[in-house]
This record gives C-alpha cells, structure tokens and sequence, in this order.
C-alpha cells in the first residue's frame, strides 16, 4: 500500500490533488482512497490531505501518520509544519520550492530523498494562477510512478472542463522539470 | 457487477437516493451531512430527477415535511446529523408511530458541548427510542446499498416503518472510494413503486394521527413493539433478495475471523474496517482474536448476536457514546441485557473510544485487547472505561 499525506494551505487544492490522484488509481483497476483532515476549512490556513493506494481493499479510516510520500504544496509552510513527520524510511517529499533539495533539506532538517519542482513559476506560466496542486501531482506522479500518467490527465479534463488546458500543461510540466534525488 | 468508480460517500448516497427515483427530499444542510443534500439538490435542479426537494428552515420542519409527504403517498427521503437528529426528536416519534415509509441517513456526529462536528454515535444513540429501523454502514458500498435496501425494507407493507441509515461523519462521509453504483434500471427492478396503505387524499379523507387517549395509548405503544420486532424476519428476506440482485451480502451481524477466538472485540460502524485490519495483523503473530459487528440496531438482532459470539470467553465492546453517571456506553449495556442470566456468558470489557473525532487507531485496539486478555486471565472486569483520555482514564485521574 502506498499512503501519501499533502500539506497545503486552505484554498490550495490539496484535497483535490489527493482526490484526483485517487480517483485515478481507481481508473487504473486499483483500490484507492481520498479524504481531507477534517476541520473548518479556513482560508490559508495550513491543511492535510490524505490519499492511500493498494492493489487490495482498503480497510483503514484512520489519518496517514506513517506516509510513504509526502506533498508539500506551499514553500512557505516548511516554516510552520512538520512534513517529515512519521515520513517512513525510504520515504519520498516533494516540495514545491525554487531552491536546491539540499539548502531546504538543511534548513528544515527535511527527512527522506527530495523532489524539487518551482511549482508556483510554472502554474502562473500555465494556469495564470499560483495554484499548484495539479502542478505538484505531476511530480509525485514522476516520483511515485505509482499512476499512468495519462489516466491523471484524464481526471483533471473531468474535474476542470474548460479550464483543463492549462493544468495540464503545468502537470506536465512538473513530470518533465522536476529534479528527482537519486535514491 | 457494476464497475467500480472512485466517488465521495456523500455523493454516491446522493445518487442512490436518486436511483431510487424518490419522490421528496426535506431536508436542511448540516456538517457532515451538507454534500448529501447538497448533490440532491444539484440533481433535481438538473432535471436528472423528477421530485420536490423542499428546503426547509430547520430540521424540525424538514421532518414534518418528510410526513406530509409520506402521509401523501410520497417516496420519502431526508439526511441529518447531530444537532439536526436533535432536533428532529420529537417528530421522529411521529413518523414512527403513523408508521410512515421514508429513509434517513445520518451521517454520525458528536452532540455539542464542546461544539463538535466530528465523528462519534452520540447522535444517534440518544435516539434509539423512536422506533425506526435503525442499520449502520462500514463503507461507503454499504451506505449505498443500504439505502435502496432502506426504501424498500421501510415500504415492505409487513414494516412501514421509518428507518435511519447511520454512516459515520468524514470517516465515511467526506471519504472517496470505490463503489459500484447501481443503476436506475437495476435498483427498479428491485424495488418496485410505493404502495401506500393508506394516503392522505382529499377526495377520500382519513385521519392521521389524533389523540391518543389512556384508553388507546398503552395499545398503541404496544402495535410500536410489534411493528419493529417483526420487521427482522421481512429485513433478513429483503437483504437476501438484494444479494440475488447485486451479488453483496448482508446480514444483521456480521462477524470476521471469529473462529476459536476466545477474545472478540465488538462495534459497529467504519471503525470496524480499520479494527479487521488489526484483526489480520495480529492473527497473523498468532494470537487468536475475532470481529463482531452490528450491521442491524434496531430491531436489535438477539439471536444472530448470542449466535456470533458463541464460545467466546470475553467481549471488548467499543461503544461511541455514553450516559455521564449511568451504566456507560449504550453498545455494552444491551449486550449485557442480551446475556443477562445466560449460562457461560462471556465477561464484558466495556470502553468509549472515538469521541468527536478522536482517530481509532491500532494502539487502541492494542490497549483494549490487552484489558480482555486480562479479564480472560482471571484479572477482575474494570468499571467502563473512556479509553484514549490524555493522563489517566475515568476514574483513576
């Protein structure tokens, strides 16, 4: 099973990247889930958002507090929260961050093998937004390899209709630019 | 077999309301209950379902709405939560007593004080009075399922009778997961249209609901009891008949792994999912423990739960709620009713876990089974015991 946990701010779309990434692997023939950590959502205020994939049924309604890959989708709340919280061994984070794996790794004592990507640089290219939770999803998906990546595409012309275009590019985008540690 | 689509619980509750082709929605918006109604609303607005969605100023009104169009003649369907269940008390009575055909489902919340809009049964256990079939849900599949199965349980001319669908709030309800939706096609075949045995109708009018004087009251009370408790056997006829129809089974308690398990834990709702995992995970270090889970409530299923926990020597029973200087958790206090007087009736470990909200994990379990293997030892039974309470239980702090 692979369970993933994104930090996001209120607004950012984390709950929708763990519900594509879900509803995708479902597509796939798998057994998913998706849910948010529940709360008011507040605007900005810092938010998880769970997803788990298994070959199996899932049976497990508790939070992920062991992830196997994190998702940070603001650079700024490395400040504020954990993300390497429970992070297992081998445990993959991909942050959005203009910075080098190693001077963020530094900084915030960050655990596990890093995936870059300047999310925020290609979702205002593409999308004309800093939203970057389908720009993130494109570097997990690289990271992970866990989803074909044309079923993710297809889940974001679903949820995004007209404005699919530009999400996808920047989904794509992220897959091809993103700076994958070696392991 | 339909094809598994990845859908949030409330959504796909919404689209088996609509499958169900219902004819009035009552209802009002209520966390975590709102993407339910919410979707229904979106349905009938879109054409996609021919029925009154009536958007009501409190749920006091929307269960009235919900009896005057059962009354009518009406498929009849609403959802709910805490204090939304709260305030619908006295009129849930109503609905039972003029024994009026309609589906709630309430997707569990803690009551207020503290205000909480997270998960726990203390809504709906103080509602186990009112005299509606009452099931709950592990997964969103059984929600939905359960559901179609409601609408024609509760129309079944040997029940009509309200009955509630409870499903745990987020942990169930803001959940995206696979279900196999049934289609309109399906689910009509399986349910055929409500026939009411008697209607509100101007040209050919009855009274519904007078007063009930002493002389009446007691019998009244007593048609309540019969109503209920013989809605079992129709239930279990109808759980069947939907497994011929869409190959799931149903029963009123389920059980998981429960053979020559001396230690059983007890609960109901989606906790149970992540509990048969932990069930797995210790069997596997060899260690002999089952599941037992009530899917029924109300009619309380006696037989199949003495039936389930046979051979057991002790219960660990999670309840979701209980009584604040009374005898704890409502769960473990009708189980005891259950076995009362019983030769060689298992010891009860009683404990409250999951209060609004508090993540069910693998170490409570841990910590449960450790009381019962215990007890199981020759160790006396602790009174009931909030498990998870931050420096000490009740009790002991």
């Amino acid at each position: 099973m692979l369970e993933l946990r994104f930090h996001g701010r209120g607004g950012q779309g984390a709950v929708t990247s763990a519900e594509l990434i879900a509803l995708a692997a479902i597509a796939q023939g798998k057994f998913a889930q998706a849910f948010p950590s529940f709360g008011p959502e507040r605007r900005g205020a810092p938010v998880m958002a769970f997803a788990r994939i298994d070959d199996k049924q899932i049976r497990n309604r508790t939070a992920v507090s062991n992830p196997d890959a994190v998702v940070v989708l603001d650079p700024h709340i490395l400040h504020i929260a954990n993300s390497s919280d429970g992070l297992s061994k081998d445990g993959l984070q991909v942050v959005n961050t203009m910075r080098s794996a190693d001077e963020i790794r530094e900084e915030y004592n960050l655990k596990g093998r890093l995936i870059t990507v300047d999310a925020n640089h290609i979702a205002e290219q593409e999308i004309g937004r800093v939203i970057t939770n389908t720009t993130m999803l494109g570097a997990l998906i690289r990271a992970t390899g866990v989803i074909e990546r044309e079923l993710l595409v297809d889940e974001l012309k679903v949820r995004f209709g007209r404005l699919a275009e530009g999400n996808i590019n920047a989904f794509n985008r992220a897959y091809e630019e993103c700076c994958v540690e070696k392991g | 077999m339909a094809e598994r689509k990845g859908m949030e619980v409330s959504i796909a509750i919404a689209e088996a309301a609509s499958a169900c082709d219902v004819d009035c929605i009552a209802a009002y918006p209520i966390t975590p209950q709102t993407h339910v109604v919410e979707h229904l609303s979106e349905i009938v607005a879109d054409g996609d379902l021919d029925a009154e969605f009536i958007p009501v100023e409190s749920e006091h009104a929307a269960m009235s709405c919900c009896c005057g169009c059962a009354s009518a003649g009406a498929r009849t369907f609403t959802a709910t939560a805490s204090q939304g269940l709260a305030l619908m008390h006295e009129i849930l009575f109503i609905a039972a007593n003029l024994r009026l055909p309609m589906v709630m489902v309430v997707a569990n919340r803690s009551l207020s004080g503290p205000i909480s809009i997270w998960n726990d049964h203390s809504d709906v256990m103080t509602e186990r009075d009112v005299g509606w079939v009452q099931v709950f849900a592990e997964n969103g599949q059984e929600a939905v399922d359960m559901v179609i199965m409601g609408h024609r349980i509760s129309e079944d001319k040997r029940i009509l009778l309200p009955l509630m669908v409870n499903f745990d709030g987020f942990i169930l309800s803001h959940m995206v997961e696979p279900i196999e939706m049934p289609t309109r096609e399906e689910v009509k075949k399986f349910l055929p249209d409500f026939e009411p045995q008697q209607r509100l109708d101007i040209d050919d009018p009855i009274t519904m609901g007078p007063v009930g004087m002493p002389v009446v009251y007691t019998e009244a009370k007593m048609a309540a009891e019969w109503a209920v408790r013989n809605s079992y056997e129709p239930m279990v006829e109808i759980m069947g008949e939907f497994e011929k129809e869409f190959g799931r089974k149903y029963k009123p308690v389920e059980t998981y792994r429960t053979d020559d398990a001396e230690i059983l834990l007890i609960m109901m709702g989606g906790i149970a999912e992540t509990a048969m995992t932990w069930v797995d995970k210790v069997r596997d270090e060899g260690v002999k423990v089952g599941l037992v889970r009530f899917r029924m409530w109300r009619p309380l299923p006696v037989d199949d739960f003495k039936k389930a926990i046979a051979g057991a020597k002790v219960l660990g029973v999670l309840d979701r709620h209980f009584s604040p200087g009374g005898p704890g958790g409502p769960m473990a206090q009708e189980i005891k009713y259950m076995l009362y007087g019983q030769d060689h009736a298992p010891k009860i470990v009683e404990t409250v876990v999951g209060l609004g909200g508090r993540d069910v994990n693998f170490s409570d379990f841990d910590q449960i089974f450790d009381r019962c293997k215990e007890v199981l030892g020759g160790a006396p039974i602790p009174p009931f015991e909030l498990i998870q309470v931050r420096g000490g239980h009740y009790g002991k702090a």
